[in-house]
């Protein structure tokens, strides 16, 4: 019966992760934003299902709730807003870096292939027991314990960022009086309110 | 052989939640149009069967044959994903809530009357929510019609907006059940006759009425149906939708309806939680069910009855009322949380379970 499950196991993540791949593969081929935008997602949502498969159902949610439901909501109304066109092929400038580029690729795979067959010093069973780590009580328990000083640095990193997105924003705050009504300086925050 | 069965239980489980919320959103379509029609002193439709009563298969039928037109220009792959995004994330939240308590079957034993319980069923819940926006959004930008365009991006706009007091609005009840798993939250309801531990009464009326009002404009109806609002944009985001596409939207907005009511009950008003529920468990599903038929009520009298926001009133409604709302609810439930007196007059309106019934 145990090995039915982690057949079933198998199965699962070959299947998310190979969508989570071809996802990712197409959202940098796509030379519509818009597609992109929609395959980054199918990797969000893969990602997602695989967090499910290894015993983390919170920061499953987390993913699908934070990344595909309100990063990419925005990503895509952006995209909507604005019209973006389809990228025109253009010819390749910089074809030195090509060499460079693909050697790093093959440094990036070598480490991948060091670790999977090479590696094995990780303990064959789990530690602690594994299905407490995922839940939402231990992961609560621990980011207001152990981890309280880096969480509040986050949180003030965020706000920091809120209220210079805000300030930024803001017509005439940064700027002199005045200076964002001119016609020529259409801020894009005033196209999306006439245009709703 | 024991994961096999339980795999076929839950499949038989969601089969038999499908067919139920189908059946019954079909109904609620009917009774929205007989009850606009007595609001607004007309008949609504009665010929088809007794009363009427056949007209959600007759428009099923006409759906169906009906012809299927694409736009030319539209963007085609996305104009097909649209309505199955749409669809799919309206039923993919049905399989958590919990329809009844722990029932006696005559063979197979006894079974809790919910599909699939974990921990973190209310943030599955706001994450599948949050997906459905894509579907609107999509079907608006791929038809290549200004009227889609806007329609989808005005509900783009207000689904984050009000995402945000929908969700604040829950993080009450989760601080005061200490849990996100919904059938514990349910059980924790069970007070005296089943009624008086429901959240609703006892320190979350703010975050109910937050709820309820984020959750009208979160599934896009009157008031708050600004992208689909027939005097400004035809249809909205819809405009260019034909035959089954349009009733895969149309069917995605009803069982928005009707997953919203039913996290409404669920977390507010108790669940299956009612008199006798301890001595007749499979009370429990007709409790649950009333409840979100007065929901479903609630919504279609709304729309008979108020006019629509104008589109700056819906933003500044949203942030500058709902948001900071939600906000002085989540700090007055953490404050209440630590004084003794709340303790005491919790437990003694939740934990008595069944004093007399």
């Amino acid at each position: 019966m145990h090995r039915e499950r982690r057949k079933v196991l198998v199965v699962l993540f070959i299947l998310f992760a190979g969508l989570a791949v071809g996802c990712a593969i197409s959202m940098v081929a796509q030379r519509n934003p818009l597609y992109g935008a929609i395959s980054l997602i199918g990797v969000f949502i893969s990602l997602a299902c695989l967090y499910v498969t290894l015993a983390a159902p919170f920061i499953a949610a987390v993913q699908v709730i934070i990344y595909a439901g309100a990063i990419m909501v925005l990503v895509v109304f952006v995209i909507m807003l604005l019209n973006v066109e389809e990228e025109e092929r253009r010819p390749m400038r910089m074809r030195s870096l090509i060499p460079i580029a693909v050697g790093l690729a093959a440094i990036l795979f070598a480490e991948a292939a060091f670790i999977i067959f090479f590696v094995q010093a990780s303990p064959a069973t789990p530690t602690r027991n594994i299905s407490d780590v995922g839940l939402t009580s231990s992961i609560g328990a621990g980011l207001f314990t152990h981890y309280l000083l880096p969480f509040e640095i986050t949180s003030i990193l965020l706000l920091m960022a809120i209220v210079g997105a805000m300030t930024l924003a803001r017509r005439g705050g940064l700027l002199p009086a005045g200076a964002g009504d001119r016609g020529s300086s259409r801020t894009v925050k005033e196209d999306a309110e006439k245009s709703l | 052989m024991e994961d096999l069965t339980h795999a076929a239980w839950v499949l038989a489980g969601i089969l038999i939640a499908f067919f139920v919320v189908m059946t019954m959103v079909a109904y609620t379509v009917l009774a929205e149009r007989r009850i606009l029609g007595f609001i607004q002193g007309r008949l609504g439709p009665n010929r088809v069967g007794p009363q009427g009563f056949l007209q959600p298969l007759a428009d099923l039928i006409k759906f169906i044959f009906k012809e299927d037109i694409v736009p030319d220009k539209s963007t085609r792959f996305v104009y097909f994903l649209a309505p199955v995004i749409a669809t799919t994330a309206a039923l993919m939240t049905i399989v958590v809530y919990p329809f009844g308590p722990e029932v006696r079957l005559p063979i197979l034993g006894s079974i809790h009357l919910v599909i699939a319980r974990f921990d973190v069923a209310l943030l599955y819940v706001l994450g599948i929510t949050s997906v459905g926006v894509y579907g609107v959004a999509l079907a608006g930008w791929s038809s290549n019609n200004k009227y889609s365009l806007m329609g989808g991006l005005r509900s783009a706009a207000q689904m984050i907006s009000y995402e945000l007091a929908l969700g604040l609005a829950l993080i009450g009840v989760i601080l005061q059940s200490g849990t996100l798993d919904l059938y514990s939250i349910v059980e924790q309801q069970a007070g005296h006759l089943g009624i008086s531990g429901w959240n609703v009464f006892w320190v979350q009326p703010l975050g109910f009425l937050i709820y309820l009002i984020a959750a009208i404009a979160e599934t896009n109806r009157v008031p708050f149906d600004l992208p689909e609002a027939e005097t400004e944009l035809v249809a909205g985001f819809h405009t260019e939708y034909s035959a089954m596409k349009f009733a895969l939207f149309f069917l995605a907005e009803y069982v928005n309806m009707f997953t919203v009511s039913m996290l409404a009950t669920t977390l507010f008003l108790g669940g299956w939680n009612g008199p006798f529920v301890n001595r007749a468990p499979w009370l429990g599903l007709f409790y649950f069910f009333g409840k979100v038929i007065l929901f479903l009520f609630l919504y279609i009298w709304l729309r008979g009855t108020l006019p629509r926001f104008r589109f700056d009133q819906l933003m500044s409604f949203g942030w500058k009322f709902l948001v900071p709302a939600a906000i002085v609810n989540i700090v007055l439930t953490a404050t209440l949380q630590w004084s003794p007196v709340f303790d005491f007059v919790s437990k003694f309106l939740k934990t008595s379970v069944g004093w007399w019934g």
